[in-house]
């Protein structure tokens, strides 16, 4: 059995509460849903016993209902791609920060809390990173008309 | 008891190559702390995307990094085949690696004449151009254009090859090896060079892959990451080619890695001109897509990644960019502390920022 | 060994005898008429030795900067843009005046262009600066390069005062400029200023000591300190002879390489060339001590290091390359040729090396250079030794 499909059973018994439909999409890609509640101690778990040692992306999705946050972790060692998933409530969105597990999501995190407006709890310097300090609005949410 | 001031290093600085500001607090003529200020360039790319037809953004790929336009492109055609699920036919695919690797030359030749002039080597900056012109020329006569090519499509590329250029890229390349075997003479013998760079902005390879730092870099750091070899794209997997990788992790490391690739490159791009196949080079797309789509790539600055989301209409609902300096940015301070001022030209020089692909 | 042409301080008093005669004539003709007879004492005392003198002075030193600053340093200029454009495969500046094109010239005239563009622009003078010392620093800076054309020969001739020990004056007044330019850096009132400011002083002052210590080696071997006295040393056959065969004489550039290189480092440093130039590294400090200086008070400070640069280079080819020695030209043409190859010398080094850090350069000055310097001395006084017991 390969590295991916052993990830897809071993997540879910490790957070049977924390993890949902684990699934391989592609070799290499590996797809899961995680509770925002959780994620600290899947982060947690996945770096220091699977060894994702990298954050390549976080990426905020407004999908008008709730918010997203999308992880991209990757293993060097395994050679392999999890995506995250996490759902955030648009009325109250916050998410555990990353970022002291990987100084990466430092930026990605700051990025997301500047242009989705999602609050990292206990990132160390949550400021706006691409817009003027005292800029109101988060302009990628939907309710921000682009036209 | 030296009093500690900050310093704005940008954003109309000579170091900075673009708009971006880097504060810096120095104690004396040691830095104890830095904090990179990005923004400055920012053009909501990925808004912008959002009110497109999924061909448009190519455009504003082209204009995400203006030294390196055609990889941003590629990433984002890539990340939309993934999305529509389409497979370019192997022309187009060998194309597309024909065309990355001349824009990594012409990224690595830009990065090398900022590099030089950072360290206030003028003469190897006009040098440096003056050799980027030519793999310029070759991308001009594969694509039409000196920057901003606008080549790659969802589905594979614009245009096929002009006649007679296999023989200008082998002529070309011919005499890039020997001036670039100079070039790497007149630096690596020079006293004052190896001063300049050994030992400075050393990056760990544990520091480097926590803080996210991809690419050359990296490779700098002693890691071998290259996503060309680990998670190969296109036609990557049935070339030959061997990732460049040193152990050091100071700006020295970081340069050969980038000095290597060169012959890399070429290596590459004379591999897929003999391998290339005939046959069609682009197929149609769909215009609606559902779904969600994402390309790794390696771009000459290290892992782009695009994560893009389609909700079946003839737009993206949402095109998420990973520019890999943005993350190198945030291992900055902690390459810069300690060092002295006159270290942070060599080590922002040495990891090659470029302001549009941080910015979006 | 050939003559000089000119006679600068003789010929210089002959024109100050001439203009005297000429207003004195005028003087005494006004003081002839009742009412102006209180012009005729002014014309005795203009008369005078002293006077007549002073006024030789000054004519001497106007002829010796407008040939230095107004030939030579223009000259300077082009030149090392357009072999800088040589090196690096471009053109350089080629603005002519002809009608039909406006490039395709020498462009020596880009330089007065300059000139006269820096001229037209405002002068600002920052909120924050102290604008007395603000304003003072580029006329000190200038003056400092200045007063060492005073001592400086450039044939035997062709020196505004030959003073006895004229090199010890030449290297105090040389070594005046990093003052100068602390003042300048401090008196900005800018960061970036005040760094570069700091920098220069803290190279220039450790830099200095190994060009003292190159030019000791040199005074010992001469046995002199007035500059025309070792050039005339080096012109005789005392010491090596057997050197003098290959046509060279006894250039103290043989007996002392140690002590050329040694020099022509310092040199570089005290210009702050570019492996030199991190007081004012574009992309560390901007443009260091002198950000905030516009206009022509920028000019005047861009005009200093040339003008420093053709003394540095002057300075070279007087204590090592033989100044003014050599077959069948005149004295002065010599040793301009001599200036400027070693002024080619200076662009070939500097641009061609990428610049050094500050810790690094105080490392080679302090720990390499004056260690070697001292050795260098050390070798000097065995040659003489050697040459007083007929060893050699």
């Amino acid at each position: 059995m390969s590295f991916e499909e052993q990830l897809t059973q071993r997540l879910p018994e490790r957070f049977p509460e924390g993890i949902e439909g684990a699934e391989v999409v592609q070799p290499r890609r590996v797809e899961a849903t995680a509770k925002r509640e959780d994620l600290r101690a899947i982060c947690t778990y996945l770096r220091d016993e699977e060894g994702f040692e990298h954050v390549s992306c976080i990426s905020a999705v407004d999908w008008v209902t709730h918010l997203e946050n999308v992880y991209h972790l990757v293993s060097y060692q395994h050679n392999i791609m999890l995506q995250l998933n996490v759902q955030i409530p648009s009325e109250d969105p916050w998410v555990d920060t990353v970022s002291d597990i990987w100084k990466g999501a430092l930026y990605h995190e700051r990025e997301a809390y500047d242009l989705m407006g999602i609050q990292f709890r206990d990132h160390p310097d949550l400021r706006r990173i691409l817009l003027p300090k005292d800029f109101v609005f988060h302009p990628l949410r939907k309710d921000y008309a682009g036209e | 008891m030296a009093e500690q001031v900050w310093i704005n290093m940008g954003p109309q600085h000579p170091m900075t190559h673009g708009l971006w500001n880097l504060r810096v607090k120095l104690d004396g003529d040691t830095i104890v702390d830095a904090d990179p200020e990005m923004g400055y360039l920012h053009r909501g790319v990925e808004k912008l995307c959002e009110v497109r037809n999924y061909l448009k953004p190519i455009v504003l790929m082209d204009r995400l990094c203006y030294v390196s336009s055609l990889t941003w492109a590629h990433v984002y055609c890539k990340a939309v085949e993934n999305l529509m699920d389409i497979e370019p036919p192997p022309r187009g695919k060998y194309l597309n690696v024909i065309a990355c690797e001349l824009q990594r030359m012409a990224s690595h030749g830009m990065w090398l004449a900022a590099f030089l002039a950072d360290l206030g080597l003028l003469t190897g900056f006009l040098y440096s151009l003056r050799e980027r012109e030519l793999v310029l020329d070759l991308l001009q006569l594969m694509t039409g254009q000196r920057m901003n090519q606008n080549y790659p499509r969802p589905g594979g590329v614009h245009n096929d090859l002009p006649p007679g250029f296999e023989d200008e890229v082998r002529r070309v390349f011919r005499y890039l090896r020997r001036q670039y075997k100079g070039y790497k003479k007149f630096l690596e013998d020079s006293p004052t060079f190896l001063m300049r760079t050994q030992g400075v902005g050393v990056l760990r390879k544990e520091d480097a892959i926590n803080y996210g730092v991809t690419g050359p870099n990296l490779r700098g750091s002693g890691a071998r990451v290259d996503l060309r070899e680990l998670d190969p794209y296109d036609v990557y997997d049935e070339l030959d080619f061997e990732p460049v990788v040193y152990e050091e992790g100071d700006t020295y490391a970081r340069y050969k890695v980038r000095f290597g690739e060169f012959f890399e490159s070429m290596r590459i791009i004379e591999q897929a001109l003999d391998r290339l196949p005939q046959g069609p080079f682009r197929i149609k797309t769909p215009k609606r897509a559902e779904g969600e789509g994402y390309a790794r790539t390696e771009d000459p600055r290290g892992e782009a990644l695009i994560y893009i989301i389609g909700d079946g209409s003839d737009r993206p609902y949402r095109v998420k960019i990973r520019s890999p300096i943005f993350v190198t940015l945030s291992a900055l301070p902690m390459m810069l502390r300690g060092h002295r001022i006159a270290d942070v030209a060599s080590v922002t020089g040495g990891i090659d920022v470029c302001v549009g692909e941080i910015d979006k | 060994m050939s003559g000089h042409l000119v006679d600068l301080f003789g010929g210089s008093n002959a024109i100050a005898v001439f203009l005297i005669t000429i207003i004195n004539f005028i003087l005494r003709g006004i003081g002839s008429l009742p009412l102006f007879g209180f012009l005729n004492p002014l014309a005795d005392w203009l008369g005078t030795e002293p006077v007549v003198t002073s006024i030789a002075w000054l004519i001497a030193i106007t002829i010796m900067i407008t040939w230095a600053a107004a030939l030579h340093l223009l000259t300077f200029i082009w030149l090392e843009r357009k072999l800088v454009a040589r090196l690096q495969d471009r053109r350089g500046p080629m603005i002519t005046l002809r009608k039909d094109r406006y490039i395709g010239g020498t462009g020596y005239l880009q330089q007065i262009a300059d000139a006269l563009k820096l001229i037209q622009k405002e002068n600002i003078t920052p909120k924050a600066a102290d604008p007395w010392m603000f304003h003072i620093a580029p006329a000190f800076l200038i003056s400092t390069t200045i007063v060492v054309l005073v001592a400086l020969p450039f044939s035997e001739g062709f020196v505004v005062a030959n003073v006895p020990a004229g090199l010890l004056f030449i290297l105090a007044a040389f070594s005046l400029a990093p003052l100068a330019i602390l003042l300048a850096g401090w008196a900005q009132n800018n960061k970036y200023a005040m760094i570069g400011g700091m920098r220069a002083a803290a190279m220039m002052m450790s830099y200095e000591i190994p060009m003292i210590l190159a030019v000791i080696a040199v005074v010992v071997l001469a046995g002199s300190l007035n500059p025309i006295e070792i050039v005339n040393q080096q012109s005789q056959l005392s010491i090596l002879a057997p050197l003098a065969a290959i046509g060279i004489a006894n250039w103290y550039i043989i007996p002392q390489f140690l002590g050329f290189f040694i020099f022509l480092l310092a040199m570089l440093a005290e210009q702050e060339r570019i492996p030199f130039d991190f007081p004012e590294a574009e992309e560390e400090v901007v443009h260091g001590w002198l950000v905030e200086y516009g206009g022509m008070r920028f000019g005047m400070v861009y005009g200093f290091k040339w003008l420093r640069t053709f003394v540095a280079a002057a300075l070279v080819a007087l204590l090592f390359l033989g100044g003014w020695h050599g077959p069948v030209l005149p004295q002065e043409i010599w040793f301009i040729l001599k200036i400027y190859f070693v002024f080619f010398i200076f662009i070939w080094i500097s641009w061609s090396v990428p610049r050094i850090r500050i810790d690094q350069i105080l490392n080679i000055g302090w720990r390499k250079l004056i260690p070697l310097g001292l050795f260098n001395i050390f070798l000097a006084v065995l040659v003489v030794h050697a040459n007083a017991q007929g060893w050699i």
